[in-house]
């Protein structure tokens, strides 16, 4: 065996350019497949990790800007009023399977700390908020209900926040300005990876740059009014609340619950200012178009192979061809017609398993180059995930398709009359 | 058969019969017949050819294009099968064995030399004698060994690690009957030798092929020129597929030490 291997590998090496674009088809065949498995499993992991961060019990509600009709210019001065209501929250927490709730009004905000800012997000909540976003706490506290009911200005930031502004202070007992109207700081946050935006659905949010006020709090010191002065327009909204997040106790009650939400919300709102969101039925979107995407996986690795493989089946043709005096003298000292056979097959699969295990590393390479380039020229992230059981399979699949392109031209050469290959010029 | 490996001591050993006399017939073909068929045609390369070789012959198969000399010499080399009639070799019937017994029969008894030498280019010299005893699965230690000494009796040891197209046309045909030995086989079946090489390197590979012979060696060579067949002990004509004549060499050429003038080739 071990001479079958070295003759193969000299027989190679003698057509060294004809040899390498050979096996060619197979490197960028394997690369092609093991970099889309990288890519793919990746942004498919990034959508799952986004979606199950909502939790798969949770139905969002969020305020949505309704579409302005243009036609109606004289109400541009006026105060455009939208979103959910308190009203609203009240009756989407009586639905017997919901039994969380949690109120969110969100809006950007100055913060400040002594003559230092941050432009950065304030979220006006109750206590539950930390529970399901899962939040954890670095230092301090997070909300309670006595905040709730006491009105007090308290406050607890996100890791950013307390990281600018109070560079080498403990921030626990400073206070905050925003508005106009100062916050005792009570708890800051620890870190949180941001998480990515899914499809149209899902904006990115990160929580690192939000501070956390009392709903009633917020109400009272900010009002339900978003006001907005830019290059002399004036615009003022009037929103009550940015979402709600409901939970329920089971994934079996997500749906039916999902339907009187939106009977409930179709019967108080005449416009289209608030949009439900299905953490479970985008999981569900998201694992069929894993399906997909794994299917077409498939049919371009078997195309690419197959493409592979038949350059290999017509080179080793050409070479059986070329060889045939070669055959005719290994069949006269005795060589049988399975070893000539052998001597094919193995020439063919040492060009397709370097072409797999080249191909294997090219392919590993890529996402990593493509991951580089993304973010260095067009700021994007691109998360790449190695599938483990893809690096077995690709010089796996790389042997099968040599010893099946092989399989042809090594009858040729098997069959061929030892009398006639040895006439052979 | 007898056991087959060589004896310590000499690179030529016997030909596997137990009782090695010389007067032992290696080779017996009885009325051997052999048609081609090209379509509906029957070709009749053969008509019925019988011999005997016994061992240590040194034999010259002559005849035209087209006498049947070269199908007699595929038969010989269990590269084809007789149409009818009986192939003894070594006294084992082998005229009606399928493919792979007969590569199993060319690979441990038969050692070919061809015009073309046919060496496998990809191959050192050395790699090159052994491929006969790498389809037996018989490369040891012991068979390196006996390489180097096939490659000393025939003068190359100092090319061993050479590539054929680093060989000049006389050394690859000495590594072609390096090759030939081998496996110690029963018969050396030549095929013109000589037909590649000039006067001067002929005379020297039919002096080592006569050397072979001296040796104990039984050779069977196929040529169409006189002054070569000259070297061999017996002469076999064969003409329209028939033997014509078969005769004892009576004037055979014995090749002389390098020092005295070479016998002058005519062509």
């Amino acid at each position: 065996m071990a001479l079958v291997l070295k003759i193969g590998v000299k027989s190679l090496l003698l057509h060294k350019v004809r040899s390498i674009l050979a096996g060619l088809g197979i490197v960028i065949g394997t690369a092609a497949v093991i970099s889309l498995l990288t890519i793919g499993a990746g942004s498919r992991k990034e959508a799952l990790d986004a979606i199950k961060a909502l939790g798969a019990t949770n139905l969002i509600v969020a305020s949505v800007k309704p579409p302005q009709d243009s036609s109606d210019a004289t109400r541009r001065a006026r105060i455009l009023k939208y979103g959910i209501t308190w009203e609203d929250y009240e009756r989407l927490s009586s639905i017997p399977t919901v039994w969380r709730a949690v109120p969110i009004r969100a809006f950007p905000a100055e913060i400040w700390y002594k003559a230092n800012k941050f432009d950065g997000r304030v979220v006006a909540t109750n206590p539950r908020y930390a529970e399901i976003n899962r939040l954890t706490l670095l230092a301090g506290r997070f909300l309670t209900d006595r905040d709730e009911d006491t009105i007090d200005n308290v406050a607890v930031l996100g890791f950013d926040v307390a990281r600018d502004l109070f560079q080498y202070e403990d921030p626990i007992g400073k206070s905050i300005k925003m508005g106009n109207h100062y916050y005792r700081i009570v708890g800051v946050m620890a870190y949180r990876v941001p998480t990515a935006g899914v499809g149209g659905s899902l904006a990115r949010e990160d929580y690192n740059r939000d501070v956390y006020i009392p709903l009633s709090t917020c109400r009272a010191r900010f009002g339900d009014w978003i006001i907005d002065r830019r290059s002399g327009q004036f615009t003022a909204e009037e929103l009550e609340l940015s979402q709600v997040t409901l939970t329920v106790h089971d994934t079996h009650q997500v749906r039916p619950t999902a339907n009187i939400i939106r009977t409930l919300m179709e019967r108080y709102h005449d416009k289209p200012d608030y949009q439900i969101t299905v953490p479970l039925d985008l999981l569900e979107d998201a694992e069929r178009t894993a399906l997909l995407w794994a299917v077409f996986l498939g049919v371009v690795a078997g195309i690419s192979l197959l493409v592979g493989g038949i350059g290999i089946a017509n080179i080793m043709l050409a070479t059986v061809m070329e060889r045939t005096r070669e055959i005719g003298i290994r069949r006269a000292v005795g060589a049988k017609r399975r070893h000539i056979a052998q001597q094919f097959l193995v020439e063919a699969t040492i060009l397709t398993t370097t072409g797999g295990i080249i191909g294997l590393g090219v392919g590993l390479v890529t996402p990593e180059i493509i991951r580089y380039v993304a973010d260095w020229l067009f700021d994007y992230e691109v998360t790449t995930q190695i599938l483990w059981w893809s690096l077995p399979m690709a010089p796996i699949i790389a042997i099968v398709v040599g010893v099946l392109s092989g399989l042809y031209p090594a009858r040729r050469a098997a069959l061929m009359d030892p009398i006639e290959a040895l006439r052979h010029e | 058969m007898s056991e087959h490996t060589p004896k310590s001591g000499s690179v030529l050993t016997g030909d596997g019969f137990s009782d090695s006399g010389g007067t032992n017939v290696v080779v017996k073909i009885v009325d051997l017949v052999k048609n081609y068929y090209l379509g509906s045609v029957v070709v009749p390369a053969l008509r019925g050819v019988s011999l005997e070789i016994k061992e240590g012959e040194f034999l010259a198969i002559m005849g035209a294009s087209g006498s049947g000399k070269s199908t007699l010499l595929n038969l010989l080399g269990c590269l084809d099968r007789p149409t009818s009639g009986q192939y003894y070799l070594g006294g084992r019937d082998v005229s009606k064995l399928d493919d792979d017994e007969l590569s199993e029969i060319r690979g441990r008894y038969i050692g070919f030399v061809f015009q073309s030498y046919n060496l496998i280019p990809q191959l050192t010299a050395e790699e090159n004698m052994e491929v006969p005893l790498y389809y037996q699965g018989r490369i040891t230690p012991e068979s390196k060994k006996r390489v180097r000494e096939l490659a000393r009796l025939v003068g190359l040891e100092q090319w061993l690690h050479h590539k054929p197209t680093q060989l000049s046309g006389g050394q690859q045909q000495r590594v072609a009957i390096a090759r030939a030995l081998v496996n110690d086989p029963y018969i050396i079946l030549a095929d013109e030798p000589t037909g590649n090489l000039d006067t001067k390197t002929s005379y020297e590979i039919m002096k080592l092929i006569v050397q072979l012979n001296d040796m104990g060696k039984t050779i069977i060579m196929v040529t169409h020129e006189p002054d070569i067949a000259a070297y061999a002990k017996r002469i076999v004509m064969m003409r329209d597929g028939k033997i014509l004549s078969d005769t004892i060499n009576e004037n055979r050429t014995i090749p002389r030490d390098e020092q005295e003038p070479l016998p002058v080739g005519q062509n």
